[in-house]
């Protein structure tokens, strides 16, 4: 790994070596199934779960609706409560508004906790050009910078990384990063957990800025909420004297009534809990208490375009529970880089086409990795028909054309002139038949090609089904 | 009762054994059945891979070959699903780009008709124990279209333990994807080949000598690498394990 998403190559290609990478498969394999089947466990508990995910469908499919007025509720209640609000249209803008507001503190330093959306706009990239350094808090987030990595997963940033390599990171970068990992670390978990503990409390306890995301923001009370199993994350919402939060656009919910609709969905979904371990809501700058200054940048970069559009806008419902990444096949063996982008699996192979566009080669090759099999549609907890939403996306691909997409279309055209015409159809069922004795097992031709690498092909009938047809139940008099 | 035979262009072309075993099956049962040999294919592989327009004469030629019919029978659930998850939704969409409202009616007249053979058989036959022998042990994988978008549930199974001879051994991960996808088994033939690897290797563990599903586009898939690998099962669709009868038992 590079560090970078910039360039990754398209989907089927990317998915090469990991698919042949045994550690890799095994350490997903494991890990997407144990969460799977405690997800399964904890959501069964619930009688009434079949509703909670239909009003979390509607309250974010309302919000959506009225997404501009939320907004603008949010932004008066934070600004009302003590914060500042920055909009940012996209990427580059909402760097700079960050970066600007950590130089004007005359810091160099920035303490995080995860977030998806400072990933998706390459925040670490882009203060480390202004010459500050941005440092991870969250476990799995730190696991990944510590080894130059990219996180795969959107809940288990390191989920395809196992403890012995987990380990092998943290002695060789800690030192660089800070404090070294102890003498003679071992794997045990509770051992790499101490060892993160004490490299982040020193970070902790200088940092002067913290930078994180949020799960929700409620309008009414211009309130952001952050939902997290380790506590890393309350101690940079609560110890820096600056916060500064980058959320995306369509994190705002309208009360605190929907919130505990979402407390109970997220959890359940995501980490199989009950309820998660630790709830932070923050509200504007409380006096001698917290952060004395508190921003608020408000990410676009794409969402209101994905908003314009009537079946993809679904995708913006997302509450990053990563319930689709674990049941997903295809996720299992491709691993989580292979997207090429902060958002994997099935949300990502419809999230991300529709916040960057379908022009390059990765981007255009996403919705194509998938074989809407619909378990991911099955487990969203607000409903997000995933496979809809790709076949949609395969249609602007396929209008778009380009690589490959210029023979597919010219195949398409001829197969349908041949399903127009049963005659022809039946001629060809004929001829093929006919000819069975002759195909071979294996065939070097495109669209067989990749077929017969792994599979033989079939072995074609001495007659069509419709010739039998004709022969034994048409015309009906002789029966 | 009216009834048509939607054999799918698969089976037509590939596996007319299937199409002939329903035949068998649903006349043994005192159905009539009919086949309109003006059906081609329901469009399934061109609307997922991103041709919708494409598709729309293919819907016309369903609406027009099956009229008249009360109901649509096919040993195909993806093909079923495809009529029944989709025509809809290219029908609302022509109507927004101004071609007509005909193909929302073809929709609308095929969705509540068109059902899968294991649906016909245990929901308008109301019969579970279709008088089949099949003296063999058998695995079943339920194919996520039948299984997710159809819901069919447990009415392949309930038809399978009602055959008499038949041992019905549990598939591990049986409810997970084969690899299959239609062109996604071309488009990623890397990660589709990994999920097939481990669908077969599930069927094997089993020690069954039929895997046995209701698509034969997985079967087909499933089939090619079981092939290719020499292993001991071999595929087989339901609706030639349910045509079989004592009388007739040859395997």
């Amino acid at each position: 790994m590079s560090g970078t998403y910039l360039g990754m190559p398209a989907f089927p290609t990317a998915v090469r070596a990991s698919t042949k990478d045994t550690q890799l498969r095994a350490n997903l394999t494991h890990a997407t199934h144990t969460i799977r089947d405690k997800r399964a466990k904890a959501v069964a508990e619930l009688d009434d779960w079949a509703q909670l995910r239909e009003a979390g469908k509607d309250i974010k499919d309302q919000t959506l609706h009225h997404l501009d007025r939320y907004l603008l509720q949010l932004e008066t209640q934070v600004t009302a409560a003590g914060g500042v609000v920055h909009w940012a249209t996209d990427a580059a803008e909402a760097n700079r508004i960050v970066a600007d507001l950590v130089k004007a503190k005359g810091e160099t330093e920035v303490v995080k906790v995860k977030s998806m959306a400072t990933q998706e706009i390459g925040l670490n990239e882009a203060l480390a050009a202004e010459g500050i350094t941005a440092y991870e808090t969250d476990l799995a987030e730190l696991i990944v910078q510590l080894g130059d990595d990219l996180p795969s997963h959107i809940l288990v940033p390191a989920i395809h990384k196992n403890r012995s390599e987990i380990r092998d990171i943290f002695i060789e970068a800690m030192g660089r990063w800070g404090r070294p990992a102890p003498d003679g670390l071992s794997d045990n978990p509770a051992d790499l957990a101490e060892a993160a503990r004490l490299h982040l409390r020193e970070k902790f306890l200088r940092a002067k800025v913290a930078v994180s995301g949020a799960n929700f923001m409620v309008a009414e009370t211009g309130t952001l909420v952050v939902v997290e199993s380790e506590g890393n994350g309350r101690m940079c919402l609560t110890l820096p004297e600056t916060l500064i939060s980058v959320v995306g656009i369509e994190k705002v919910i309208p009360t605190w009534q929907d919130l505990g609709v979402f407390l109970q969905l997220l959890p359940r979904s995501s980490t199989a809990e009950r309820m998660n371990p630790y709830t932070s809501t923050w509200t504007g700058t409380t006096g001698g208490d917290g952060p004395a200054e508190f921003h608020l940048v408000l990410l676009d970069n794409g969402r209101t375009a994905t908003l314009a559009d009537e079946v993809g806008r679904q995708a913006l419902r997302c509450i990053r529970c990563s319930a689709c990444l674990n049941v997903c096949p295809v996720y299992e063996r491709a691993g989580g880089h292979a997207y090429g982008s902060p958002y994997p699996g099935p949300i990502g192979a419809i999230l991300t086409p529709q916040l960057r566009g379908i022009q390059s080669e990765v981007d255009a090759s996403l919705p194509y990795a998938s074989s809407l099999c619909g378990a991911c549609y099955e487990v969203c907890p607000v409903a997000i028909d995933i496979p809809e939403v790709l076949v949609h996306l395969r249609e602007q691909v396929a209008d778009q054309g380009g690589k490959g997409h210029r023979l597919e279309a010219a195949a398409i055209r001829a197969a349908g002139w041949i399903l127009g015409h049963p005659a022809v159809l039946a001629a060809g069922e004929r001829a093929a038949s006919k000819t069975r004795k002759l195909h071979p097992q294996k065939s070097p031709g495109p669209g067989i090609g990749p077929w017969t690498e792994t599979r033989d092909l079939p072995e074609m009938p001495a007659e069509p089904f419709r010739d039998w047809w004709k022969k034994n139940r048409s015309p009906k008099e002789g029966r | 009762m009216r009834v048509a035979l939607f054999a799918t262009c698969v089976n037509d072309a590939v596996y007319p054994t299937t199409a002939i075993a329903t035949v068998t099956l649903l006349e043994r049962l005192g159905i009539e059945v009919d086949f309109p040999a003006e059906q081609t294919c329901c469009g399934q592989p061109q609307y997922n891979t991103g041709y919708r327009r494409e598709t729309e004469p293919l819907v016309r030629r369903m609406g027009r070959a099956f009229a008249g019919y009360d109901y649509v029978v096919s040993p195909s659930g993806s093909c079923v699903a495809m009529v029944r998850d989709n025509y809809l939704r290219i029908g609302t969409k022509a109507r927004t780009e101004g071609r007509g409202s005909e193909l929302t009616e073809v929709a609308e007249s095929l969705t509540p008709r068109t059902v899968e053979l294991t649906e016909f058989l245990v929901d308008v036959l109301g019969v579970t124990d279709v008088g089949a022998y099949y003296p063999h042990t058998v695995t079943y994988h339920p194919s996520c279209h039948g299984l997710r978008t159809l819901g069919l549930g447990d009415r392949p199974r309930r038809l399978l333990e009602a055959v008499k001879g038949l041992e019905l051994v549990e598939l591990p991960g049986a409810d997970e994807c084969c690899g299959f996808g239609g062109t996604f088994a071309v488009k990623n033939p890397d990660v589709s080949a990994a999920m097939g690897t481990d669908k077969i290797r599930n069927a094997v563990s089993t020690g069954a000598e039929v895997l046995c599903g209701a698509d034969n586009s997985c079967l087909m898939h499933l089939g090619g690498m079981l092939r290719r690998q020499d292993s001991p099962i071999r595929p087989l669709h339901i609706a030639e394990i349910l045509a079989t009868t004592q009388a007739e038992a040859h395997t």
